[in-house]
């Protein structure tokens, strides 16, 4: 059976292709501002690249916060659930996952049976989501894949005081004017999210395994400064920012009509 | 960073003003405030209990030169010169940064004492809207602080939060209160509290074809939302003052009035200058107390 899972994120609109169970396609296009047609891109897109024509399709859902907007999609599943969903089919260990998005982080407690326990989220403020990350890199005028290696090669800690994305960036630039390394204030931003993040986690209870899904993921900087926070091993799947496209292709697998 | 050749829409004009009325001034007693704050920077001279000069310029990356540029930019015109002002209290979040400084004090404390010198000894409420914070403070008669409540942690409700969406927006910061009151009816709020969200909301909504008034009246009224929740919650009690940036942006005052049903007291002085009026106030109250012989000590230990 074939079925297409679609992430509608706040910046980036994610799809994936399975056949019974298995990820045969994945895609990954901007948001922008209108989410139907960023979801339409991407579906696209990820049946041209496998050779699959969406006859052959036997159920297409939506996640993310703009799955409502997604009217091609017949269903629609939470966010929290594709995630919980999408992690335990690509590692059935994991019972802990923090899910990074552009603007929120989600903090959620898996039951053995891999349903949903309990979770926390923080999206109210940029502060906690990779948001931040983007916009300092933006200040700081290097790309952000390149943070990640950027924060591992600092020398020493320098606090970052605002929490407020705004704010941070005025406080980057005046770390900057003080002729501090660019490595170092990349690792106090770092530290800076990994502290709001680790108290989101704190909330819904730590148990190992622990999994980072989310474009975040890809940041080994933010990865290193968690597992010193959270003083555990964080496991990263292979392909973090799909986790929860994959949920909901395996809900439409449950709810074919 | 932005580029240089952007215009910076988010550029409020910085000024000097010398009191008219005091052509050549022969007084005993000068005293001034600087305020460092996140953003502006103002000094503040008075002259024997008297209005003498002021100044407000942008605060640059080094807060000693901004204290320097300011109190620099305030006594020109004036025939003054640093040693001939008695003593300064250095006021603001980079107070400790005034080289020149007798004495720091808090701001909340100065921007109490400057209000009800600008406003009058009735104002009970005053709404302080900086740059990087917006504090709701509880003041007496003689302008002492009673109570206060502040929120610095999120750039909503602030200048900086302004800032962002005149830039956002292309419209001069000193016109976007105005251009928001020309809405017949007042839209939905921003939902957003997030600046960093409701500059993606603000452009949606830009999108969706709303007129410019209608999106600035949306954004002001959240705004206007955010700190009347803070007054509330520290407690309203007429007069009330709005001091700050954003006291000259009638749309967030006239919305903040409009929820309060009270209206904010007027001044024909600058409502940004309060905080170091106030550090000049209580450089005064100082010296009187002390007598003129003491404070020279002040200045040796704080600069020693």
């Amino acid at each position: 059976m074939l079925t297409v899972g679609i992430d509608s994120g706040n910046q980036n609109t994610k799809a994936v292709l399975l056949m019974d169970g298995k990820i045969i396609g994945r895609a990954k296009v901007l948001t922008g501002f209108n989410p139907d047609e960023a979801a339409v891109k991407a579906y696209e897109l990820v049946l041209s690249e496998a050779g699959v024509n969406s006859r052959e399709l036997a159920a297409v859902a939506a996640t993310g916060a703009g799955r409502n907007m997604v009217e091609f999609a017949e269903n629609k599943v939470n966010e929290t659930s594709s995630a919980a969903r999408g992690i335990r089919h690509v590692n059935s260990s994991i019972n802990t996952v923090i899910d990074m998005g552009s603007e929120g982080c989600r903090a959620i407690r898996l039951r053995p049976d891999g349903k949903i326990s309990n979770y926390e989220v923080n999206d109210k403020c940029a502060s906690g989501g990779g948001t931040f990350i983007e916009s300092m890199a933006r200040v700081l005028q290097i790309p952000l894949a390149e943070m990640g290696a950027y924060s591992i090669r600092h020398t020493k800690e320098v606090p970052m005081n605002a929490q407020c994305v705004v704010f941070a960036e005025s406080e980057v630039v005046s770390l900057i004017h003080q002729k501090e390394t660019v490595e170092n204030i990349v690792y106090g931003i770092h530290i800076g999210i990994t502290n709001r993040i680790a108290s989101l986690v704190r909330r819904v209870g730590i148990i190992e395994n622990i999994a980072l899904i989310g474009g975040p993921g890809h940041n080994i900087g933010l990865v290193q400064c968690l597992e010193a926070e959270l003083k555990k091993n964080i496991i990263i799947p292979e392909c973090p920012e799909h986790i929860s496209a994959i949920g909901a292709a395996l809900y439409a697998e449950e709810h074919v009509l | 960073m932005s580029k240089a050749s952007e215009t910076e829409y988010w550029r409020w004009a910085e000024h000097q003003w010398k009191n008219p009325d005091i052509p050549d001034w022969q007084g005993s007693l000068v005293t001034a405030g600087v305020d460092i704050g996140s953003t502006s920077t103002q000094a503040v001279i008075m002259a024997d209990g008297k209005l003498y000069a002021y100044s407000s310029i942008r605060t640059g990356a080094d807060s000693p030169n901004s204290a320097i540029d300011a109190i620099n930019t305030a006594m020109e015109g004036t025939g003054l010169s640093l040693p001939d002002i008695d003593y300064t209290v250095g006021t603001g979040y980079g107070r400790v940064n005034v080289p020149f400084a007798d004495k720091t004090v808090t701001e909340i404390t100065c921007h109490a004492r400057g209000a009800n010198f600008i406003y009058g000894s009735g104002v009970r409420t005053l709404l302080d809207m900086g740059g990087q914070d917006c504090k709701a403070i509880h003041c007496d008669e003689t302008g002492k602080v009673t109570s206060f409540m502040m929120n610095d942690k999120c750039a909503a409700g602030t200048g900086r939060g302004m800032e962002v969406i005149a830039n956002l927006l292309s419209v001069p910061i000193g016109e976007i209160g105005e251009i928001s009151l020309r809405v017949e009816e007042e839209p939905e709020p921003v939902s957003s509290i997030c600046v960093i969200f409701a500059k993606t909301e603000v452009t949606r909504l830009m999108r969706a074809g709303w007129p410019l008034e209608k999106v600035l009246a949306s954004y002001c009224r959240a705004m206007a939302i955010r700190v009347v929740r803070l007054l509330e919650r520290n407690g309203i009690e007429k007069d009330f003052a709005i001091t700050g940036g954003i006291a000259k942006n009638a749309g967030i005052v006239r919305r903040i009035e409009n929820m309060l049903g009270i209206e904010a007291l007027k001044t024909e002085s600058d409502p940004q200058i309060a905080g170091a009026l106030g550090g000049a106030l209580v450089a005064k109250d100082l010296i009187e107390k002390k007598g003129s012989q003491n404070f020279q000590k002040d200045r040796r230990r704080v600069n020693g």
